[in-house]
């Protein structure tokens, strides 16, 4: 019987207002790797970090080596041998190499406070030849690539002497070849003893490199299982589980012509090949995991960056935005994912936010007219449904779902053609998701080409007349909503190289 | 090939970028030098070169401290207002006792930079004071008790001890006083910054504040340290300015927090924090002294002077930003997507 080195038993976390973890339970073994599975919001990051100590668990316990331990902080983590590489590199990009390895325990003379530069970079070289970097410790970090930056995150974690690393998404960022190299390391590691807990999004990753999985859905455990004594299909049924309910008041609206045509956009480093269309009244869900490129995507079509190659046609003539003005000129807007940083003046009233991608209908010879600012701003208001006293409220004073409200409100000052909503019930109660579906539902009604990028499996089988499905940059798969499963989608946006090919197909074969 | 072989060749890559920054700034300056020799046969000479030295020492001091701020991210627009003080307080104290000794006069002046450095580092670290907006308060305040202290007089030449007046002027072994303190400043330095825990973790808090408050670094004791030291060096290049034009004035320095910010941008040392090196700090410093002695030589009037400085700062910068740019693509390039 393999010796358990970590166990969790009947943990419980709760938020205000959610419940982040219920009761669940989790056991790694001593130099396995265990992958723990689940769709975004299943819990997986919270029980990371309740044993990184990040969080404390309202109840249960944490056993390690068979002793029960109380975890309080990260510093206690990494004392106990437990150490976590984020999704997000937490790095000093200016610094170098083995000076990220070794921050805060630097190793210096204790009588003139020198840095043992020599003593770090051989530590830091042996590190890393232990990892087969391709790369010296005295590589600058901001100049690595994304896996690169991994690897020193690794040989962070086993500088601090680790026996359990966790792995949260690391291959999100990778492309496959990339990938490829970390899982030779983490067999490396696994070999050496060490325990790995790999969370991910990828089946792959998981047959690849996982003796055991556990899967998590919606805050609870669901099972584990030994990697090969679970199918493909047995393992999407326990991620998704539960069947759609009709939340969503998708409504029939008549098809037109084609609005935007978007042909082999591609950036590089960030997607290749993006190819889709939108018609009047339609509305185009576009899925995948998260990093897959979709927002990237957008953001090219709408002028925030800009493609390398590949065109954008609106209403069958080429747009070239070099800026979003230019695309809002042209009937194109985008209410970006993150509202707060990229769609929303805070300090401003309702009615000012609301006209200020269209300032030059609203005034003459450079002067305001604030009287007819306020009167669209109210008509906008009250066809929304902003929940505010007046348009004169500040913008900081709205719930989330209100706020995503005014987004949309400032879209709809212009002459749009084609609307881009990327993630637009991220953050949003359900009250408001369904008055956000409502307005969409509306828009297509009146004609607008719709976009919407969205993580969230029912809101995309439910909003949408077709999907598109992105996978590392590329379209993996166009499907017809009518036709598509959550299973269909899942596997396209994790998909192996069988189901990328039948993915293809199945988007040739649409007329 | 295996991974050791390929290493080398792959790290050379990753620090080209680097390097050629500063190769690219001496062959800058060794281009001018060529153009100014020839327009003026006088301007390589020992003469001129020492005179050039000598008027670049104190704004290498005060760069060399300026960096550091940079570097955590902030900036310090007191120091000008801290030289005016730091000066007229060790002129009148040495008015008033004329035997001081000027070694106390150069202590008295660093005192009055750490008082004042250590109120901007506690209104940055403590309360969280933008730091533009702290040493623009200080700035003013300081300059305002300059003038209340000395009551809007002067401090003139005559008024001086002869001690006083030749530290800055007088020589050791034959090196002007000023660029001896400038070297052992820029030496002690270069070894604080690159070989000490708190030296490297300074380039930490500016690189990523966030990662540095997670992985346990002082960053509160830290952004105050710098703002302290810039004070101290501040205050001893008030005594040394002083000392050099014997006199001490209300409106001495006023503005020059911004050559210096110049020197350490034409140095690459980055406004949003993270990197700067002292040797470039050094070469940022000579190239902007050259400049300072070289055009009156050359006879370009001093409007030009000052229009042909911005174009050489804006130069630099956007070299900065097409080499971090440059390195950028060739790490995307590296993903096959």
């Amino acid at each position: 019987m393999p010796e358990t080195i970590l166990a969790l038993e009947h943990i419980t976390k709760t938020f205000p207002g959610v419940r982040a973890l219920d009761d669940v339970g989790f056991e790694l073994r001593k130099g396995e790797i265990h992958a723990l599975m689940g769709e975004n919001g299943a819990g997986k990051s919270t029980l990371i970090k309740v044993i990184t100590g990040v969080y404390q668990p309202d109840s249960g316990r944490i056993l390690l080596d068979g002793r029960s331990v109380s975890i309080r902080g990260p510093l206690d983590s990494q004392r106990l041998g437990i150490a976590a590489i984020y999704q997000h590199v937490t790095c000093y990009p200016d610094l170098s190499v083995a000076e990220n390895i070794f921050i805060g325990h630097e190793k210096v003379d204790p009588l003139t406070r020198r840095i043992h530069w020599k003593e770090l970079h051989a530590q830091a070289a042996e590190l890393l030849g232990s990892l087969d970097a391709d790369f010296d410790s005295k590589a600058i970090m901001g100049n690595l690539s994304v896996a690169q930056q991994q690897i020193v995150e690794i040989a962070k974690a086993l500088s601090t002497r680790a026996r359990i690393i966790i792995m949260d998404e690391p291959t999100a960022p990778l492309t496959k070849r990339e990938s490829e190299d970390l899982y030779r390391i983490a067999e490396g590691l696994r070999d050496k003893g060490v325990s790995i807990v790999f969370i991910s999004h990828r089946l792959e990753d998981m047959y690849r490199l996982a003796s055991r999985v556990t899967v998590f859905r919606d805050s609870r455990y669901v099972g584990t299982w030994p990697v090969d004594a679970i199918s493909r299909d047995q393992l999407i049924v326990a991620m998704v589980g539960r069947s759609i309910t009709q939340l969503f008041p998708k409504r029939k609206v008549a098809i037109g012509e084609e609005v935007l045509k978007v042909e082999g956009l591609s950036r590089t480093g960030y997607f290749k090949d993006v190819s889709f269309s939108v018609r009047k009244g339609e509305i185009l869900a576009i899925t995948g995991l998260v990093g897959a490129g979709r927002t990237e995507v957008c953001e090219a079509i709408y002028g925030i960056t800009r493609a390398d190659s590949g065109r954008v046609l609106l209403a069958g003539e080429e747009l070239r935005a070099a800026h979003p003005s230019e695309a809002l000129e042209r009937g194109l807007g985008y209410l970006p994912e993150d509202r707060l940083k990229q769609g929303l003046v805070l300090e401003w009233a309702i009615a000012a936010n609301v006209t200020l991608p269209s300032l030059e209908r609203f005034s003459r010879f450079g002067w305001m007219n604030r009287r007819r600012e306020e009167l669209k701003a109210k008509e906008l208001a009250e066809r929304l449904e902003v929940k505010a006293n007046s348009v004169h409220d500040l913008v900081a004073t709205l719930s989330g779902g209100n706020q995503q409200k005014v987004i949309v409100a400032k879209l709809l000052t212009g002459n749009m053609k084609v609307i881009i909503l990327d993630e637009p019930t991220k953050g949003v109660d359900v009250g408001a998701k369904a008055a956000i579906f409502e307005i969409m539902n509306e828009l297509a009604q009146a004609g607008y080409g719709i976009v919407m990028v969205s993580s969230e499996m029912p809101e995309v089988l439910g909003m949408s007349d077709r999907i598109v499905v992105m996978r590392e940059g590329r379209v993996s798969a166009t499907l017809d909503t009518a036709d598509a499963t959550q299973e269909k989608i899942l596997s396209a946006a994790m998909a192996t190289a069988t189901t990328v090919a039948t993915a293809a197909t199945a988007a040739k074969e649409r007329p | 090939m295996s991974a050791e072989a390929k290493a080398p060749a792959r790290a050379r890559a990753n620090r080209s970028g680097e390097g050629f920054r500063e190769l690219g700034l001496l062959v800058f300056i060794a281009i001018l030098c060529i153009a100014f020799q020839l327009r003026n046969h006088s301007f390589l000479t020992l003469a001129n070169i020492k005179d050039l030295l000598d008027n670049t020492a104190i704004l290498g001091i005060l760069a060399v401290g300026m960096m550091l701020v940079l570097i955590t991210g902030g900036i310090d627009l007191s120091i000008g207002a801290t030289i005016a003080l730091a000066g007229m307080t060790s002129a009148l104290t040495g008015m008033a006792i004329p035997r001081i000794n000027p070694l106390l006069s150069i202590l008295e002046g660093m005192a009055v930079g750490l008082v004042i450095g250590s109120v901007i580092g506690i209104l940055v670290a403590r309360f969280k004071v933008l730091p533009i907006i702290a040493s623009l308060g200080l700035m003013n305040i300081v300059r305002g008790v300059t003038y209340i202290e000395s009551k809007g007089a002067w401090v003139s030449a005559y008024q001086m001890s002869d001690d006083f007046k030749s530290l800055s002027t007088g020589t050791t072994l034959g090196v002007n006083n000023l660029v001896l303190i400038a070297l052992v400043i820029f030496a002690l330095f270069w070894y604080f910054v690159n070989h000490t825990k708190t030296g490297r973790r300074i380039y930490a808090i500016g690189s990523n504040p966030d990662a540095a408050d997670v992985s346990g670094i002082p960053r509160r004791k830290l952004l105050w340290l710098v703002y302290a030291t810039m004070g101290v060096l501040a205050g001893l290049a008030g005594v040394l300015w002083v000392s050099k034009f014997a006199s001490a004035q209300g409106d001495t320095a006023l503005g020059y927090e911004l050559n210096v910010i110049a020197a350490c941008v034409l140095g690459g040392v980055s406004i949003s924090g993270g990197s700067g090196k002292v040797s470039g700090l050094v070469l940022g410093t000579i190239l902007l002294g050259m400049l300072n002695n070289a055009l009156p030589l050359i006879d370009v009037s001093p409007f030009w002077q000052q229009f042909i400085q911005g174009i050489v700062i804006l130069a630099a910068v956007l070299t900065n930003v097409a080499v971090k740019r440059n390195n950028q693509r060739l790490a995307l390039r590296k993903r096959a997507i």
